[in-house]
């Protein structure tokens, strides 16, 4: 077996379980499992099985919940690759948001340049709360999952202390409006999604995914992470700058987090955000990047697949399913991803006796 | 005067962040990287405060047979990670990370299943505070140490002695730093370093789980999704700042809650006026990465905490 094919097999696996552990919780507290698939099928394809239907604005919805996530997965599958934990993208994304907002409100620019300054800003919020990390790691050697915890705090409280005394915001939870020049949002997506909130966030997903596969299979910057992720003493003695590459992966992968931020704020919202907590887009984007095996294409099935879990969330709720069981899915199935080992041993022992089967019949 | 009021609210952010400091440590000293503190405190929390509501109109005692019983939920919950760090050879970081997303979403579940609504049902005194005879009247100690306080202090209190007593001066204490050091010389001498490993992140869910009820009861009238906040992750600073000693983890967990008491008064003493309050909540994490720093090349840590060992 290739190893794509065996990840493949130990996701898919993963998966399958995870959602049999959401069943099963389901079925011991006394609700329904059919309704909560009957909410996952709605919101990822419009249809409607139990009353025979078809509304292509849960499409548009549910494509809106993929887009930050799919981000953050490919930020954290960035950083997996070169071989770093990357657990703050949920700061970075954060700081993204800050910085796109900041541009929206606060840089005067010609209609045609703003909506790109606006991007520009959030990479570049997003990309510099990243490096951060990766300095650390470059020259002190401090582990990266600490700091990127102690960072995704530190930037939850930094930009609310921005957004509310150097912004401004207008009830001490949302800033003013974006001017229409820094806004994501999209006429014709939302008609064919028959007005849904869908923007052009989309396409800046798509490039990311585009980007993502170019840089990591396809060039020579690429493969140098690549070997760093492996062994990092074979690609430093290979003349690999190791520290150079460490900062470079996390800025990087902080952009993309930065751009999810950027594409909730300057899209989905149209405002500045002050939160009261986490929202949990971070987390999101490890579950993504380790079901999608760090892959391009694998982060964008995987992101699809977690972005219809959020989508089915209030869903769910309103057919008397707790909303909170998606969060249960995704937690096992993540779980089970880290376990594949055990998954793996039940994997070959199964293919062993079947292989034993069929040469006992021959 | 007010030095009197910061101090018992300074002691009272502070218990649960040195017992869920104290799990982190059992952990890390046998080898296995905990950051699933978060989520064990969440669903101790969730325990104590569901049991409470229960049980409060029936017995003075309901506090603590809720912590007692957020303990065990503690212990049942990082049995996960137990099982997948040692046995699965999971990636523990992962396996933490995981554990902290499933304890958001299940405590919630259930409290949708129990209560019918996102959160516990408020209750109404949760833990009370005690003031100790003939001790409070001492001078300076007294108002400070011994009135008006929540008796968990004390506990906590005992528990880092406990811890170091366990830790430095046993043979299991020994042994379970071995693990943490040193696994194949550990399994060389004849220790179970699987056993070992079992039972530091046991004791960890024991702790944490046990920290979250503390501070549901003591610090909220119900349990949302927001109760614990960060102070699972406040505890592994404190773990690192205190150099994974005992002793350590009390006075950087002490530090921190005065911190975050600190930022209740901000209004009342001048000096501290201009600071904007968000300054407060983001200092335990910044000193924590400059704590890091400080420490930086030099050994710091069990050497193998997140190494997988295989046997």
């Amino acid at each position: 077996m290739t190893t794509g094919r065996r990840w493949m097999i130990l996701s898919l696996s993963a998966v399958v379980l995870g959602f049999l552990a959401g069943a099963v919780i389901i079925t011991l507290t006394g609700r329904s499992p059919g309704l909560m698939f009957a909410a996952m099928v709605k919101a990822f394809s419009g249809l409607d099985i139990l009353r025979g239907s078809f509304n292509a604005r849960y499409i548009g919805e549910f494509l809106i919940q993929m887009i930050p996530i799919t981000l953050t997965g490919l930020s954290v599958g960035f950083a997996f690759r070169a071989g770093l934990f990357n657990i703050g993208a949920e700061g970075q994304l954060m700081m993204g948001a800050l910085g796109g907002t900041m541009v929206a409100l606060l840089v005067p620019a010609p209609p045609w340049l703003h909506l790109p300054l606006c991007l520009l800003g959030a990479m570049v919020g997003g990309g510099l709360w990243g490096l951060i990390p990766g300095w650390l790691k470059a020259w002190y050697n401090l582990h990266e999952v600490v700091v990127t915890i102690m960072l995704n705090y530190t930037a939850l409280h930094l930009s609310n202390w921005a957004l509310l005394h150097v912004v401004g915001t207008v009830d001490r939870v949302k800033t003013s409006p974006f001017p229409a020049s820094a806004l994501l949002k999209s006429e014709f997506l939302s008609s064919i999604t028959r007005g849904s909130r869908l923007h052009w966030g989309l396409l800046i997903m798509v490039v990311c995914i585009l980007v993502y596969w170019v840089v990591i299979e396809k060039t020579t910057l690429g493969f140098g992470l690549r070997a760093t992720g492996h062994n990092k003493d074979a690609a430093r003695f290979a003349g690999f700058p190791i520290a150079g590459y460490t900062m470079l992966t996390m800025a990087m992968s902080g952009a993309f987090a930065g751009l999810a931020g950027g594409a909730m704020a300057l899209g989905t919202f149209g405002f500045g955000r002050v939160l009261p907590a986490f929202e949990g887009y971070g987390m999101d984007g490890i579950a993504v990047a380790l079901v999608g095996g760090n892959t391009a294409w694998g982060i964008a099935a995987s992101g699809a697949l977690f972005g219809m879990l959020k989508a089915a969330q209030p869903l769910m709720q309103s057919q008397g399913v707790p909303r909170e069981i998606a969060g249960i899915i995704q937690a096992s199935i993540v779980l089970f991803v880290a376990m594949r080992y055990g998954i793996q041993l039940v994997i070959d022992r199964v293919s062993r006796i079947r292989q034993g089967g069929r040469n006992e019949g021959v | 005067m007010k030095v009197f009021e910061i101090f018992p609210i300074g002691l009272m952010f502070a218990t649960p962040i040195i017992l869920a400091g104290l799990g982190g440590l059992f952990s890390e000293r046998s080898g296995v990287v905990n950051i699933a503190l978060e989520g064990i405190m969440m669903v101790g929390g969730f325990t104590a405060a569901a049991l409470v509501v229960v049980l409060e109109p029936l017995t003075p005692a309901a506090p603590w047979i809720a912590f007692l019983a957020a303990a065990v939920a503690g212990l049942v919950f990082s049995l996960f990670h137990a099982v997948a760090s040692v046995h699965l050879r999971a990636d523990q970081i992962i396996s933490g990370t995981a554990l902290n997303i499933l304890a958001g979403g299940l405590t919630v579940y259930l409290c949708q299943i129990l209560f019918g609504q996102q959160r516990t049902r408020a209750f109404s005194v949760g833990l009370r505070k005690v003031t100790v005879p003939f001790l409070e009247d001492i001078p300076l100690v007294g108002p400070l140490f011994f009135s008006e306080i929540y008796p968990t202090f004390y506990l906590a209190l005992f528990l880092v002695v406990i811890t170091w007593i366990v830790v430095y001066r046993t043979v299991f204490g020994l042994r379970l730093r071995a693990c943490g050091e040193h696994p194949e010389a550990a399994a060389s001498m004849g220790i179970d370093v699987y056993r070992m490993r079992y039972l530091g992140v046991m004791l960890s869910g024991v702790l944490a789980g046990l920290a979250g009820g503390v501070m549901v009861l003591s610090q909220d009238i119900q349990y949302t999704l927001t109760s614990i906040h960060g102070t699972g992750f406040i505890a592994l600073a404190s773990l690192i700042f205190g150099k994974w000693n005992p002793w350590g983890v009390l006075g950087a967990a002490t530090f921190f809650g005065f911190s975050q008491a600190l930022s209740f008064y901000v209004n009342d003493i001048s000096f501290l006026q201009s600071i904007p309050l968000e300054f407060f909540h983001a200092f335990p994490y910044v000193l924590t990465i400059v704590a890091l720093l400080a420490f930086a090349g030099r050994y710091s840590g069990p050497r193998a905490a997140g190494r997988i060992y295989q046997r």
